[in-house]
């Protein structure tokens, strides 16, 4: 893993923990915004983590592109020195998998799709050499994802699966973006999971709905009252598998302003987690029930 | 006071300078696309700089005023007209309760900006009266004007009718329009001879060009260094691991036709970036028509924040005219 600065104009900081996508890179990335954060460095203006880089922006009236360059550094330095641990969040996303909206939607992009004889689930199951969509729908909620990097459009989760690089889950985008996708559709794409903030267009493969809205500019949402985006970056996301039936139960409990989402404060530390990843996960799910 | 619109024009949003502090979680700064000119409209009329006002893309509106006040329009050049009558640009004028401004065929640039004195009252949403529109937040309800709408007006400040920018102060892209760009972030990913014509040709601006972002075309693909795609990145020469774009950044999905992001960019994806149009320049491409020639002109760091500290003179030298 090799850190790699670049400048992006006048007022950004490019910052590459790695070039490939890994748990070490993004932990790299979370870790070092977080310091830049509490470093709280006069002209930083916004810090946004990705998947395995991270952005700085910063007002060049007030501290020099070459200054900020090196105060980033000398984060780097010494976070190398500090205990690999956050404390975060774990949240439990109900998830309609198969569900017939985004069933009927990508019936209606088929043309646009790799293989037009299956569902983006038939097919996600078949490259990733599992059995079944079944099979598929257990190893996509059978262990957590880290949420990797809020973006693209508002709100938007992109999530990384934490398991080992052998075990993730990896489908191409649609050969053509579609042009629309229900709200709150789980998607997938490369090696990523996100959640559909809202609706639009996606390239995505579309596994499933959620019942839970994410982002809600007009605040009237009991648990997004405070703030209109619900996801964080660092947040670890597990998803839950559910009927229609619990699915209906979950949209009538958002409307009437009963719904809360089940989530707990939890320490995270990335080095008992990659002594035992599965045991790590049981422990943090543990949190949960 | 408030404006009623009789006709919204193809897209006028309710624009000031912009939301910062939430690029992170996906929400762009917004705010208008040349912000020189927004500052200029709102000091001809004594707002403070940063009011929200209209900002007009191609086609204005027509709008009526329902109480008298001031009002100011600069950007792009576009035939003023107050109940038909022609009047002056980026100069404050007098409207009368009951009088109707509209515009004439745009003649340059792209996008005008309408100041009232007292600025567009809109409620703010996250620190700002700029309309987002994908996530129905800011501006008017959440999205452009539409006929019928009625826009309120705040309380306006004390200020002289007549005021007006020196030509010689209003700043317009050249023909072909030059944007300098520092190049960076994956301008390594590119061969040497593509590094080389990114420069030297000459780009157009495409059809496809909005707030979020600036297409152009024109010019030699680029080619790329090879390399074993690494882990997430996808499969395409282009792709990256989804990193965050700046604004400003150019992305060239493909190799084949660069995308400048612009206020309302996207925060991220998976296309590499050759580099990033300085800061100086953004205001021109906000005033750049499609077909519009281009150049792209390499700048380094020291050249970045000279043009910085020049822009901001220019903008003194404004407040200096009109005070």
């Amino acid at each position: 893993m090799t850190t790699r600065y670049s400048f992006g104009g006048d007022e950004h900081l490019f910052v590459e923990c790695d070039e490939a996508m890994s748990l070490d890179a993004f932990f790299k990335s979370l870790s070092m915004t977080n310091a830049i954060r509490d470093a709280d460095i006069k002209g930083v203006t916004e810090i946004c983590p990705a998947n395995a880089s991270f952005q700085i922006k910063f007002d060049p009236d007030v501290i020099k592109p070459n200054d900020i360059l090196k105060e980033v550094q000398a984060i780097e330095s010494a976070a190398a020195n500090t205990e690999p641990v956050i404390k975060t969040r774990i949240i439990e996303i109900p998830v309609f998998y198969q569900d017939p909206w985004t069933h009927e939607t990508l019936m209606r992009f088929r043309e646009r799709h790799q293989d037009p004889t299956a569902t983006d689930l038939e097919y996600a199951a078949r490259i990733n050499g599992l059995a079944d969509v079944d099979a598929f729908v257990k190893a996509h909620s059978g262990s957590p994802w880290f949420v990797s990097m809020v973006g693209f459009v508002a709100g938007l989760p992109f999530m990384y699966q934490m398991v080992e690089r052998a075990k993730q889950l990896q489908v191409p985008k649609y050969l053509r973006p579609r042009t629309d996708t229900p709200k709150l559709t789980i998607g997938h794409g490369g090696c990523f999971s996100c959640i559909y903030s809202v609706r639009g267009a996606g390239g995505y493969q579309m596994f499933g709905i959620t019942p839970m809205p994410i982002f809600d500019p007009e605040q009237k949402i009991g648990y997004l009252r405070d703030f209109m985006v619900f996801f964080r970056p660092g947040d670890i996301v597990k998803f839950k598998p559910i009927d229609k039936a619990a699915y209906e139960q979950a949209v009538a409990d958002v409307d009437a302003g009963r719904f809360a989402p089940l989530m707990r404060d939890v320490t995270f530390d990335f080095r008992e987690f990659q002594k035992d990843m599965t045991g790590y996960n049981a422990r943090l799910e543990g949190a949960l029930s | 006071m408030t404006i009623k619109v009789l006709h919204p024009g193809l897209s006028t949003t309710v624009q000031d300078l912009g939301r910062p502090g939430y690029f992170h979680l996906g929400i762009p700064i917004g705010g208008a696309m040349d912000r020189l000119a927004l500052r200029a409209a709102n000091m001809l009329v004594g707002n403070d700089e940063g009011a929200a006002c209209l900002e007009a893309v191609f086609i204005g509106p027509q709008l009526e005023f329902t109480r008298a006040g001031r009002i100011a329009i600069t950007g792009a050049e576009m035939p003023i007209k107050l109940d038909g009558e022609e009047q002056p640009g980026w100069t404050s004028l007098e409207v009368k309760a009951g009088q109707v401004l509209s515009f004439d065929y745009l003649k340059s640039g792209a996008r005008i900006y309408i100041a009232a004195a007292g600025g567009i009252d809109v409620p703010s949403a996250l620190g700002s009266r700029s309309t987002y529109p994908i996530g129905a937040l800011g501006g008017f309800k959440g999205r452009a004007i539409a006929a019928g709408d009625e826009l309120p007006v705040g309380k306006a400040a004390d200020g002289k009718v007549g005021a007006s920018v020196p030509e010689t102060l209003r700043r317009k892209p050249g023909h072909p329009a030059e944007l300098r760009v520092l190049p960076g972030l994956y301008w390594h990913r590119i061969l040497p001879e593509s590094q080389q014509s990114f420069f030297a040709d000459q780009w157009k601006v495409a059809p496809e060009a909005d707030r979020m972002g600036y297409r152009f075309r024109g010019g030699q693909a680029l080619k790329f260094v090879e390399r074993e795609q690494p882990f997430g990145a996808g499969s395409d020469p282009s792709n990256i691991v989804d990193s965050c774009y700046p604004y400003g950044s150019i992305q060239v999905p493909g190799g084949k036709e660069p995308i400048i992001l612009h206020r309302d960019a996207v925060s991220g994806g998976g296309y590499f970036m050759v580099g990033t149009v300085i800061s100086a320049d953004m205001d021109l491409i906000g005033q750049l028509q499609p077909n519009m020639p281009t150049r792209f002109v390499e700048i380094d760091m020291d050249g970045a924040l000279a043009a910085r500290a020049e822009r901001k003179t220019l903008l003194q030298k404004i407040r200096a005219a009109l005070t």
